[in-house]
């Protein structure tokens, strides 16, 4: 066991802890932060795998941004108690024990799969991929039309934004 | 040897960082008085040296009061964050360049790593958390009404932060701040390539360290003190530390990306020795930062304060545009190769 599988698991068990207590916490704003330790134990994990660009993402746009708009909202409804906002209708708990079995098998059965198989080793080019010079050459020359695909969905959101925002003031 | 050898910088930097942090405390209160005709402090040691001492001891001894309502774990929590992201930024500023010392060639920066510029944004971007969770768990409105307006304010200064910096590393090729700063050898300072991203950059800097004109969050007059009502004795002297280590931090950023960083021009052409060369590179890193230290503080003592609506409406319909304009400009000068 080197230093970096056992730097691992203990990132992947806080991440897991986190994840449990962000659902299990009464008080959103306790959510939303061990949602945010559950972001950087990612961003560790990343790191873990030499992907420094995807690490520095996930904290730049998911901690430091997308979080920062959940408490913002959170903050603003003021949002107490969880216990009045608890849905009345049943069958969506049903639906959603049975998303979340579905997922639970899917993902013992890819553990499965993945501990019959044989360790490869790590090939050196492997650290290459998670540089930004690596990501940026793929995106603008192999993945150009997925990319702009994806910036016409954003700018479509964008517009949506600003006529649902100027709605107010005719 | 390379994990001490690392230790040691850490060390040292964070304790310039922490004293220099105590003076500029002192500087400010003393060039504040100046300007407005009076003397300021200068009974406690000479000239009032030895003020930053008492002023620590004084935080120290204060009692830590606690709102009843306000929830103890993340009042805690709040000035850690601050502090914490204040002094993290520090660790991939190059103050200088490699020096040779007993033996072992020692990079003037604690971490070298190749995504320098987005570790700064990335930090910054967490900045917000302090201040916000600091004005919710107070469970006060004025320390709410402060907190949702520096998260809103950082929010959108941020923008066009990211932007103006986009266009240095066009130039850079590259988002490893030393080879930003080598990039500006001689007299190639990214203020002279690049003075409109400079002026962006340094408005949105105003802004994210939350200093006037630009303080909004701890409006002293409609706030009471903004975030940190709540906070006595040393908690609040976590952001007070916090607040001045940001500026400083701000300053080391704004020096490294657009001041040319440690490069003193004509320094190779005076034939010293390289220990020396590297020792006067890191005074003229030092002199550079002092600088701007100097400009924040004058102009926190010149203008007014900008009401909230105009302070929104100069982050997105003039810093943004500008620096999307910068963008663009830089893009086609590089592509047409005019540089």
């Amino acid at each position: 066991m080197n230093v970096e599988i056992i730097f691992f698991f203990l990132v992947a068990a806080l991440a897991i802890v986190s994840a449990v207590f962000m659902i299990t916490r009464r008080n959103p704003v306790k959510s939303v932060l061990f949602l945010i330790v559950n972001f950087f134990c990612l961003a560790v994990v990343y790191l873990i795998l030499h992907a420094q660009f995807i690490a520095i993402i996930q904290i730049l746009v998911y901690a430091g941004a997308i979080m920062v708009l959940f408490l913002f909202v959170i903050m603003l409804l003021n949002l107490g108690d969880e216990s009045r906002l608890a849905e009345k209708t049943t069958y969506r708990y049903w639906i959603a024990a049975i998303a979340a079995g579905a997922a639970l098998v899917e993902i013992a059965l890819g553990v499965g799969v993945s501990l019959g198989g044989t360790h490869g080793s790590f090939h050196p080019a492997a650290a290459e991929i998670g540089t930004v010079e690596f990501i940026g050459r793929s995106l603008y020359s192999e993945y150009l039309f997925p990319f702009e695909v994806t910036s016409l969905i954003l700018l479509a959101a964008m517009v949506g934004v600003i006529v649902l925002a100027k709605k107010k003031f005719h | 040897m390379e994990i001490l050898i690392s230790l040691i910088k850490i060390v040292i930097v964070l304790f310039v960082l922490l004293t220099s942090v105590a003076y500029i405390v002192l500087l400010e209160r003393r060039v504040a008085a100046a300007i407005q005709n009076r003397i300021g402090p200068n009974r406690v040691g000479w000239q009032g040296l030895l003020q930053p001492l008492a002023d620590v001891v004084k935080l120290v001894m204060k009692e830590d009061i606690v709102p009843r309502q306000a929830n103890k774990f993340i009042h805690d929590l709040a000035p850690i964050i601050s502090i914490g992201v204040a002094l993290a930024t520090f660790a991939v500023i190059p103050f200088g360049n490699r020096i040779a010392l007993f033996g072992h060639d020692i990079k003037l920066q604690i971490a070298d790593v190749n995504i320098g510029i987005l570790y700064i944004l990335a930090l910054t971007s967490l900045g917000v958390y302090g201040v916000t969770l600091s004005g919710w768990s107070s469970n006060s409105k004025y320390s709410l009404l402060g907190g949702m307006r520096s998260s809103a304010q950082m929010i959108s200064y941020e923008l066009a932060m990211g932007l103006s910096l986009i266009g240095v590393i066009m130039i850079a090729g590259s988002l490893r701040l030393d080879t930003i700063v080598e990039a500006q050898v001689a007299w190639r300072w990214n203020i002279l390539l690049q003075p409109i991203g400079f002026i962006t950059f340094v408005v949105s800097s105003f802004a994210e360290t939350n200093r006037l004109p630009f303080d909004l969050p701890e409006a002293e007059p409609e706030l009471v003190g903004g975030y940190h009502t709540e906070y006595s004795g040393l908690k609040f002297g976590l952001f007070f530390l916090a607040e001045y280590a940001n500026m400083v931090t701000a300053s080391a950023i704004i020096t490294t990306v657009y001041l040319g960083g440690w490069q003193v021009p004509f320094v190779h052409s005076l034939g010293l020795s390289d220990v020396s060369v590297s020792i006067i590179q890191v005074l003229g890193f030092c002199f550079k930062v002092g600088m701007l230290i100097m400009f924040f503080i004058i102009i926190r003592w010149t203008l007014p304060r900008f009401r909230y609506d105009q302070l929104m409406n100069i982050g997105w319909k003039v810093m943004l545009p500008l620096a999307i304009a910068n963008l663009l400009a830089t893009g086609l000068v590089i592509l047409l190769k005019w540089v």
